[in-house]
């Protein structure tokens, strides 16, 4: 069989190239050749397209599996999409935080103040910048505030419509804290999770639409 | 009428509105609209523009020469309609540039400004607002044209697939990608309308209207600003002027718009 001991000559050839390669220096310097040099790949250009600025650092780039499964929106639309949805929402309920001193309700006058503020966290915030919950940017949430965007749902008359049950209470501060509980690629970012808001400031937001007195349930 | 009183109309209509602002509150989009109207012939962009025109056909920098040979993709000094076909491929710098980045080479190779001197001003300053002003007068030189990028060359098909991949990628504190808000009819942030960069009339609304003078801070924004600001609100990091990653999501959104009119400059809230 001609092949095979051509075949065979080949193979002794490519285990005496390798074993000089592993003692010779000479050889390490000089990789084998590929082909034309390959397209930098995705990842590569987009951090090549970013540099950190302020408190905005270029770590903010890399993405934690819940940010990947959402960037995909083919993926998380299909049928095993939907199933991987429904794990990484209850990886998230679980790990929300019930308020350390169990209350749920703070200040609806300051989570008005909190729900209007959209600044913080951006390259020309600085770290003492007070952050807001920009909650306006997305929901009508008080009537007479008429600048309100509508991303998300409208919250007028939130707690006069749902009344203040527990469930009510527990649903909505999970909610707050980490939308993603209920909807795996809710474009609502989490509050708590991802440490934009402080737990008296959620608590504030709650007031704001479930307390009775709010400007939310008159 | 000369620049000066047009000027002094489209300040008294920003100062009216100004001076009543909660009756400006009411109805800002019908607000803008008005602005735009009584600034339709009288665009503080139009300053720009001249000062554009003036950099472009005067000699400057190291080796003293005007960008008049600069080649924007139709030949040698042919700004005519230039705008309305960027981005594109250009086999001199064997790479996809948009208007910025190709303005960058030219006053590098024919002027001697170093890229560097331009990616590290701020906006607004140095050779960042020379730039700005050769945009006016280049954009200008498009308006009322079609929207026509080819995207046929393979480094055009590679860009505008990292542009896409790039629209969706979402990352930092609040989990926003651009398609977060940009993925959808009829939306907005406060009052303020989110164009679906997903449609051609949604990507030609915002591509063909900017770059643009900012009504509400005074400023002639380029498209590479406009990203850039879109990606600080979005809290990113700091985008790199003329990276290959802007000139991806601008080949993104500019061929999304083919067919669109070139409105720019445009005029802004």
């Amino acid at each position: 069989m001609p092949e095979f001991k051509k075949f065979f000559r080949v193979l002794l050839g490519l285990g005496a190239v390798i074993i000089a390669c592993q003692t010779s220096p000479f050889c390490q310097a000089q990789p084998v050749k590929t082909q034309a040099p390959e397209n930098p790949p995705f990842k590569e250009i987009f951090q090549k397209g970013f540099r950190s600025q302020g408190i905005a650092s270029i770590d903010r780039l890399t993405q934690d599996a819940n940010q990947i499964f959402c960037s995909d929106p083919r993926r998380a639309q299909s049928a095993a999409g939907m199933k991987e949805a429904r794990m990484i929402e209850q990886r998230n309920l679980e790990s929300i935080k019930a308020p350390t001193d169990g209350v749920y309700l703070g200040d609806w006058r300051n989570g008005e103040k909190i729900a209007q503020s959209g600044r913080g966290l951006t390259w020309s915030d600085v770290p003492e910048t007070p952050v807001g919950g920009g909650c306006y940017n997305c929901h009508q949430i008080d009537e007479h505030e008429i600048a309100y965007g509508n991303l998300g749902p409208s919250l007028w008359h939130y707690g006069k419509n749902r009344g203040s049950s527990k469930e009510v209470l527990i649903y909505t501060w999970n909610r707050i804290s980490n939308a993603k509980a209920y909807n795996a690629c809710s474009q609502m970012p989490r509050f708590a999770h991802s440490q934009i808001l402080t737990e008296k400031q959620i608590q504030d937001l709650m007031a704001l639409l479930l307390d009775p007195n709010s400007a939310v349930n008159q | 009428m000369n620049i000066r009183s047009k000027l002094r109309r489209v300040a008294l209509g920003v100062s009216l509105c100004g001076s009543f602002l909660s009756v400006c509150a009411q109805t800002p989009n019908e607000e803008i609209a008005k602005y735009r109207e009584m600034l339709a012939d009288g665009n503080p962009a139009e300053l720009y523009e001249m000062a554009g025109e003036d950099l472009w056909k005067t000699p400057a920098g190291p080796k003293y020469t005007s960008l008049q040979a600069c080649d924007l993709g139709l030949g040698a000094g042919v700004v005519d309609g230039a705008a309305a076909r960027l981005p594109r491929y250009f086999a001199d710098t064997q790479r996809v540039q948009d208007l910025e980045s190709r303005l960058m080479t030219c006053m590098e190779s024919l002027q001697g400004i170093p890229e560097a001197n331009v990616v590290n001003a701020n906006f607004g300053e140095g050779s960042k607002k020379t730039i700005a002003a050769l945009v006016a007068y280049i954009v200008a030189h498009s308006k009322g044209m079609k929207i026509h990028v080819s995207g046929a060359h393979p480094e055009e098909k590679r860009m505008y697939a990292l542009g896409k991949e790039a629209f969706f990628y979402q990352s930092g504190p609040y989990d926003f990608a651009c398609a977060s808000c940009h993925s959808a009819d009829g939306k907005r942030i406060r009052l303020q309308d989110l164009p679906n960069l997903l449609t051609r009339s949604g990507a030609s609304f915002a591509w063909g209207s900017w770059p643009a003078y900012r009504v509400s801070n005074g400023e002639f924004w380029t498209m590479q600003q406009r990203l850039n600001d879109c990606l600080r609100q979005q809290r990113m990091p700091y985008l790199v002027y003329g990276s290959d990653l802007s000139i991806a999501l601008s080949m993104f959104l500019a061929k999304n718009a083919n067919g669109g009119e070139m409105l720019a400059p445009g005029l802004k809230r």
